[in-house]
C-alpha cells in the first residue's frame, strides 16, 4: 500500500484535545440558547410574579456555565499549539 | 455619619489606593514583576465592567423592570465562556502588533489608517462621556446620601463643589500613575493593582449587604424567596426583543469598551490569563448580581414612598442603623467608580494623543519629529487629553443635570461602542474587509446611533427640535428619530441598535465588496487574519539599505527611552552577528522597531515616523505574493533561497568589514612604526644635544639647571612611553596582578576627576554628577579602574570641542552590572572610526599632541577587560559617549 502523508487517525491525546476545543466553541451556543429560553416560557401579557422562579433558573444556568468553562479552562492552555487547528481532523 | 467623617475615610482609602499603586510601580521597576501579572490579577481587574451602574444602578433597574438587569452580565459571560471565539484571537492579535487601543487595533488592521483612528477615537469619547458622567453623578449621590443624614437625603449644598472635587482627584491619581512610563505595553502595575484591589472592595461591599438584607432583615433564603414571590413591585414581564438585544449589546460592549479593551488586550494580554478568565469573570458578575433582587424587593418593602432604588444599597443599611455596613457600601460604590473613571480615561487619552495629537503635531511640524523630545510631548499630550475627557465628563453631568436613571445613561453607552463591534470583527475574521468599508459602517453605525438614541435622549426641544421628532428630519415622515423607517412601537433603545446594527453591517460589507485595499492594509488583514499562523508578521515594506541606522537609533531613543532603545539595538546587532549599537537596517528589523514603536505612539504614527527615516513604505511584488495562500509552497522555498542569500550578504559584509579594519590597522601600524620612532628619537635627540653641551663644560650654572630640567623632562616622557606600551603588553598578556578590594565608586570618580584636572587645565570645564547614583560600593580593582575614568575624562577634556564645554557622568545598575556613562557634548566621533578608536596607536586629530602616542583607549580597553567589563563607544548621545561596564564583584579568577 502506497504511504499516507499524514495519519488518517490522530493519536488519542490530541484527538482529545481538539474535541475539547470544540466543546470550548460549543459552550456560548449552548449558554445563549438556554439564556434566550425565558422568552418562550413567558407569553407577554401573563402577570409577572414568576421572578423569584426565573431568577433560580437563570442563576443555575449561569453557575452551570461557569462550572463548565472552569472545568474546560485548563485543557484548552496546557499544550496549546500554535495553529489553530481549526479544522479538526488532520487533512 | 458626619459628613466630614465620611470624606476623611474616602480620603484614607485614596492614600491606600495611592500606597498600592505606588508599591506596585516600585516592584515592576525593579523588575521583580512575579504576581503582578498572574491570571488572578488580570481577572479581577476585567472587573471594571462593573461600574457604579453596576454597583448602585443595578438594584434601581431590578427595582423598576425586575430581572431584566442580568442581561447586562448575561452578554459578557456569554462572550467569556466562548473565549476561544474571539477573545483569544484579539489578545493574540493585540499582543503580536503591540496594540495600545481599540483605535489603535482598527486603524492597524486597515492599513495603518489615521483617519479610521480617528474615527474610533471619536465615537469612544462621545460615547464614554456619558458614561464618566454617569460615575460623577452616581459618587456625588453617594455622597449626598450621607451629607443629609436621612436616607431620602438628596440636597447636598453644593453637589458640583463634590463634582468637582472628585473629578480632579481622579485627574490627578490618572495622570500620577497612568502616564508615568510611555510604553502602554509595560506600564501601569499600579493602576492594574488598584483595579484589582477595588475589585475585591466592591465585590465584599455588595455581598456584605446582601448578606445583610437577606439574612440580617428578610430573615433568611427561604422567606426572601417566599418575599420575592409575592412582591408585586417588580413585575417583570419579559420583552423578548429588548431581552435579546441587551445581551448582545452588552456582549458587544464588553470587547468594545475603551477600558475594557485596555485591561484585557492592551494591559495583558496572554491565553493563560484569558483560560482563567473565562470562568472567573463570569463567575464575578454572578456573584456581584447574586443579591440585587433580593436588595430591591426588600428595598422596595421598607424603604418609604418615592425614595430613589437606585440609592437602596446605600439607604438601606443606614435606614437600619448599620453605619458601618453603610460605610463600606459606599466605598464599595466609591470604587467601583473611580477604577472605572481612571481607565477608561487612561484608554481614551491614549487614543486622543495618538491618534489625534500626533498625527496634527507631525503633519504641522514634521521637522521637530526628528529632533524634538517626543516623549515629552506624547506624555504631555495624554495628560491634558485625561484632563480633557474628565472635564467633559464634568460638563456632560452638569448639563444632565444629574437627574436620570444611571441605567439609561449606561445602555447608551454601550450601544455607542458597540457600533465599532462589525468593524472589528470583520477585520479579524475576514480578509475581504477595506478601509473604506470600514470607514462607511463606522460613520452610517455613529450617525444612526446619535440620530435615534443619543440625540433623542436628551428629550424633545433641546437638541432635536419637536418637529422632528413628530414629523422626520426635514419633515420627511421615514426619518423619524424612534420610528426610523417607520416602523414604529419599538423600544426606542432596540429600535435603535436594529437599525444602527443592520445598517453599520451592512454599509461595512457592501463598500467593501466594492472597493479594493491598498498593498499594506492587504498585508495587515492577512497578519491580523492569519494571526495564529506562525509567518504572518505583516508587512515588511521597507526598502532595504536605506535606513542609516544611527537615524533610527536616535528616534527610538526619543519615544523608547535611551536605555531601551539602546539594549534593544544592542540584541538586535549581537543577533546579527555584529558588535557594538548598531545593527545593519535589515528590512526585518526595521518592521520589528516599527512595531514596538507602535507599543508607545500606536501604529499610524510609529509608521509615519518611520517613513520619514527610511522613505516611503514599498510593498514589493514578493511581499504581495506572501499575501497569497495559494503560492505559499512556492514562497516558502524561495524564502529559504533568500534566508541563505541573506546570510551570505551578512557574512560577506562581515568579511568586508574585518578586511576594512585589517587594513585600517596595518596602515596604523606602519603609521605606529614611524610614529614610535619619532616619539622615541625626539627626546633622545634633544637628551643627546643638550648633555652634549653639558659635557663640553664652562657654563654658568643657571644654564646648567635649565639643561639639566630639558633632559630630565625628555626623559620622564620617555619613561611614560615605555610605561605605556609595558603596562599593554603585560595587559595583553593578561598577566597582569589585580588589587582586588571594596572601593566607593564616588570616591574613584573623585580621584579620577582630581587627577584629570591637569590636562589643559585652562578650559572651564563643567562637570555634571549624579551624587547619590554613585554612592555603592563595588569589589574590584580600584587603581586601574580610576586609570581608566582620568583616561576618559581627560579624552573628553582634550577633544571635546564645544564652546561650553560639558561633561556628564552618569551612573546605572543593571542586572548586577554597574554602568558608568562618560557623555560630552562635543562633536562627537565621526561613524567610520568609531571602529578604531580603541585599537593602539589610533589617534583621530593632531590636535592638541599632548597626549601619548594614542594608547590610552586601548590601555582601558584592555583594564576593563581584565576587570571582567568593557569600555564602549555609545553612538547617538549627541557627543562623544563611551560606556564602561563592570561587574558589582569581580571574583579572583581560578588561578
Amino acid at each position: 500500500m502506497a504511504k499516507r502523508r499524514a495519519p488518517l487517525f490522530l493519536k488519542r491525546k490530541s484527538y482529545r484535545l481538539r474535541r475539547l476545543r470544540d466543546a470550548a466553541r460549543l459552550l456560548p451556543l449552548v449558554g445563549g440558547f438556554l439564556v434566550l429560553l425565558p422568552i418562550l416560557w413567558s407569553p407577554s401579557g401573563s402577570s409577572g410574579a414568576d421572578t423569584a422562579w426565573d431568577g433560580i433558573y437563570l442563576f443555575v444556568v449561569w453557575f452551570g456555565l461557569v462550572l463548565v468553562a472552569a472545568a474546560l479552562a485548563p485543557g484548552l492552555v496546557h499544550d496549546a499549539p500554535e495553529g489553530d487547528g481549526g479544522d479538526g481532523e488532520p487533512r | 455619619m458626619p459628613f466630614n467623617l465620611l470624606v476623611l475615610f474616602c480620603l484614607c482609602y485614596v492614600v491606600m489606593l495611592f500606597l498600592v499603586a505606588f508599591l506596585a510601580e516600585r516592584r515592576a521597576a525593579e523588575g521583580r514583576i512575579g504576581w503582578l501579572r498572574s491570571p488572578l490579577i488580570y481577572t479581577l481587574s476585567l472587573s471594571i465592567y462593573c461600574t457604579a451602574w453596576t454597583f448602585y444602578g443595578a438594584v434601581g433597574y431590578a427595582a423598576r423592570s425586575g430581572l431584566e438587569f442580568v442581561t447586562i452580565y448575561l452578554g459578557p459571560t456569554l462572550v467569556f465562556i466562548g473565549w476561544w471565539w474571539v477573545l483569544r484571537k484579539l489578545v493574540r492579535i493585540g499582543r503580536q502588533q503591540r496594540v495600545t487601543s481599540i483605535a489603535d487595533l482598527i486603524s492597524s488592521r486597515f492599513g495603518k489608517s489615521n483617519l479610521l483612528g480617528v474615527v474610533v477615537t471619536l465615537i469612544a469619547v462621545v460615547a464614554a462621556t456619558p458614561y464618566i458622567a454617569l460615575q460623577l453623578q452616581s459618587v456625588t449621590l453617594s455622597f449626598a446620601v450621607f451629607a443629609s443624614g436621612t436616607p431620602e437625603g438628596w440636597a447636598l449644598p453644593n453637589r458640583d463643589a463634590t463634582a468637582v472635587w472628585v473629578a480632579g482627584g481622579l485627574a490627578l491619581f490618572t495622570i500620577l500613575f497612568g502616564t508615568r512610563n510611555l510604553d502602554a505595553k509595560e506600564q501601569h502595575h499600579g493602576v492594574v493593582l488598584a483595579i484589582a484591589v477595588e475589585a475585591v472592595v466592591k465585590l465584599v461591599a455588595l455581598l456584605a449587604v446582601g448578606a445583610f438584607v437577606v439574612w440580617g432583615i428578610g430573615g433568611g433564603m427561604a422567606a426572601v424567596f417566599a418575599r420575592i414571590e409575592a412582591a408585586s413591585v417588580p413585575d417583570w414581564v419579559i420583552k423578548p426583543d429588548r431581552w435579546f438585544g441587551m445581551i448582545a449589546v452588552s456582549g458587544a460592549a464588553v470587547i468594545c469598551l475603551p477600558r475594557m479593551f485596555q485591561v484585557m488586550v492592551v494591559e495583558d494580554g496572554d491565553e493563560r490569563h484569558m483560560a482563567l478568565a473565562s470562568w472567573a469573570f463570569p463567575a464575578y458578575l454572578m456573584l456581584m448580581s447574586l443579591f440585587i433582587v433580593p436588595i430591591a424587593v426588600i428595598g422596595l418593602e421598607r424603604m418609604p414612598e418615592g425614595s430613589n432604588p437606585d440609592m437602596f444599597v446605600l439607604t438601606l443599611p443606614l435606614a437600619e442603623g448599620q453605619a458601618g455596613l453603610a460605610m463600606l457600601a459606599f466605598l464599595g460604590g466609591f470604587s467601583s467608580a473611580t477604577s472605572m473613571v481612571i481607565v477608561e480615561s487612561i484608554a481614551l487619552a491614549t487614543m486622543v494623543s495618538n491618534h489625534v495629537v500626533m498625527p496634527l503635531w507631525l503633519r504641522l511640524a514634521p521637522q521637530s519629529a526628528m529632533t524634538g523630545d517626543v516623549r515629552r510631548i506624547v506624555l504631555l499630550a495624554r495628560r491634558l487629553s485625561i484632563i480633557a475627557v474628565l472635564a467633559l465628563g464634568y460638563v456632560y453631568y452638569r448639563m444632565s443635570g444629574g437627574s436620570v436613571a444611571l441605567a439609561a445613561m449606561g445602555l447608551i453607552a454601550f450601544a455607542g461602542v458597540a457600533q465599532v463591534l462589525p468593524v472589528l470583527i470583520g477585520g479579524i475574521f475576514w480578509r475581504g474587509a477595506t478601509k473604506s468599508g470600514a470607514v462607511a459602517g463606522l460613520a452610517v453605525g455613529f450617525c444612526v446611533w446619535a440620530f435615534t438614541l443619543l440625540l433623542p435622549f436628551f428629550g424633545p426641544d433641546t437638541v432635536l427640535s419637536a418637529a422632528v421628532f413628530d414629523h422626520g428630519l426635514f419633515g420627511l415622515g421615514w426619518l423619524r428619530p424612534q420610528a426610523l423607517f417607520g416602523v414604529t412601537g419599538m423600544d426606542p433603545l432596540v429600535h435603535s441598535l436594529f437599525w444602527s446594527a443592520a445598517l453599520n453591517t451592512a454599509a461595512f460589507c457592501l463598500v467593501s465588496l466594492f472597493t479594493f485595499p491598498g498593498p499594506v492594509e492587504r498585508m495587515q488583514g492577512a497578519a491580523f487574519v492569519n494571526v495564529f499562523d506562525a509567518d504572518a508578521a505583516g508587512p515588511q515594506g521597507w526598502a532595504r539599505g536605506r535606513a542609516e541606522p544611527e537615524a533610527l537609533l536616535v528616534m527610538a531613543q526619543r519615544i523608547l527611552g535611551e536605555e531601551a532603545a539602546l539594549s534593544l539595538f544592542e540584541g538586535e546587532a549581537r543577533a546579527q552577528g555584529k558588535g557594538g549599537y548598531l545593527p545593519d537596517a535589515t528590512p526585518d528589523f526595521v518592521a520589528g522597531l516599527e512595531r514596538r514603536l507602535a507599543g508607545s505612539v500606536g501604529a499610524a504614527t510609529a509608521h509615519a515616523m518611520i517613513s520619514q527615516i527610511v522613505g516611503r513604505a514599498t510593498v514589493s511584488v514578493e511581499d504581495l505574493m506572501a499575501v497569497a495562500n495559494e503560492t505559499a509552497q512556492i514562497m516558502e522555498y524561495s524564502a529559504e533561497l533568500e534566508a541563505q542569500r541573506e546570510e551570505l550578504t551578512r557574512t560577506a559584509g562581515a568579511l568586508r568589514e574585518a578586511n576594512e579594519k585589517l587594513k585600517q590597522l596595518s596602515v596604523q601600524k606602519d603609521a605606529f612604526l614611524s610614529q614610535i620612532s619619532h616619539e622615541l628619537r625626539t627626546p633622545m635627540t634633544s637628551i643627546r644635544a643638550f648633555s652634549e653641551i653639558l659635557t663640553e663644560g664652562d657654563l654658568p650654572p643657571e644654564v646648567v639647571a635649565n639643561y639639566g630640567r630639558i633632559i630630565h623632562d625628555e626623559a620622564i616622557r620617555l619613561t611614560r612611553l615605555l610605561d605605556d606600551l609595558l603596562d599593554l603588553s603585560v595587559l595583553e598578556n593578561g598577566s597582569v596582578q589585580l588589587n582586588i578590594g571594596l572601593v566607593n565608586l564616588q570616591q574613584l570618580l573623585d580621584r579620577a576627576l582630581a587627577a584629570a584636572s591637569h590636562t589643559r587645565p585652562e578650559r572651564d570645564f563643567t562637570v555634571l554628577r549624579d551624587l547619590p547614583a554613585e554612592s555603592l560600593f563595588l569589589r574590584t580593582d580600584g587603581d586601574r579602574l580610576v586609570q581608566v575614568f582620568i583616561n576618559l575624562i581627560s579624552n573628553a577634556r582634550k577633544y571635546c570641542d564645544a564652546a561650553q564645554p560639558e561633561l556628564k557622568i552618569s551612573v546605572r545598575q543593571r542586572s548586577g552590572r554597574v554602568m558608568v556613562d562618560f557623555v560630552d557634548n562635543g562633536s562627537g566621533i565621526a561613524k567610520q572610526s568609531q571602529g578604531i578608536i580603541f585599537e593602539k596607536f589610533a589617534r583621530l586629530t593632531d590636535q592638541s599632541r599632548a597626549g601619548g602616542a594614542g594608547l590610552g583607549l586601548a590601555i582601558c580597553r584592555e583594564v576593563m577587560a581584565n576587570l571582567g567589563g568593557q569600555v564602549t563607544y555609545v553612538p547617538g548621545r549627541g557627543g562623544a559617549a563611551f560606556r564602561v561596564t563592570l561587574p558589582f564583584r569581580l571574583e579572583k579568577r581560578a588561578a
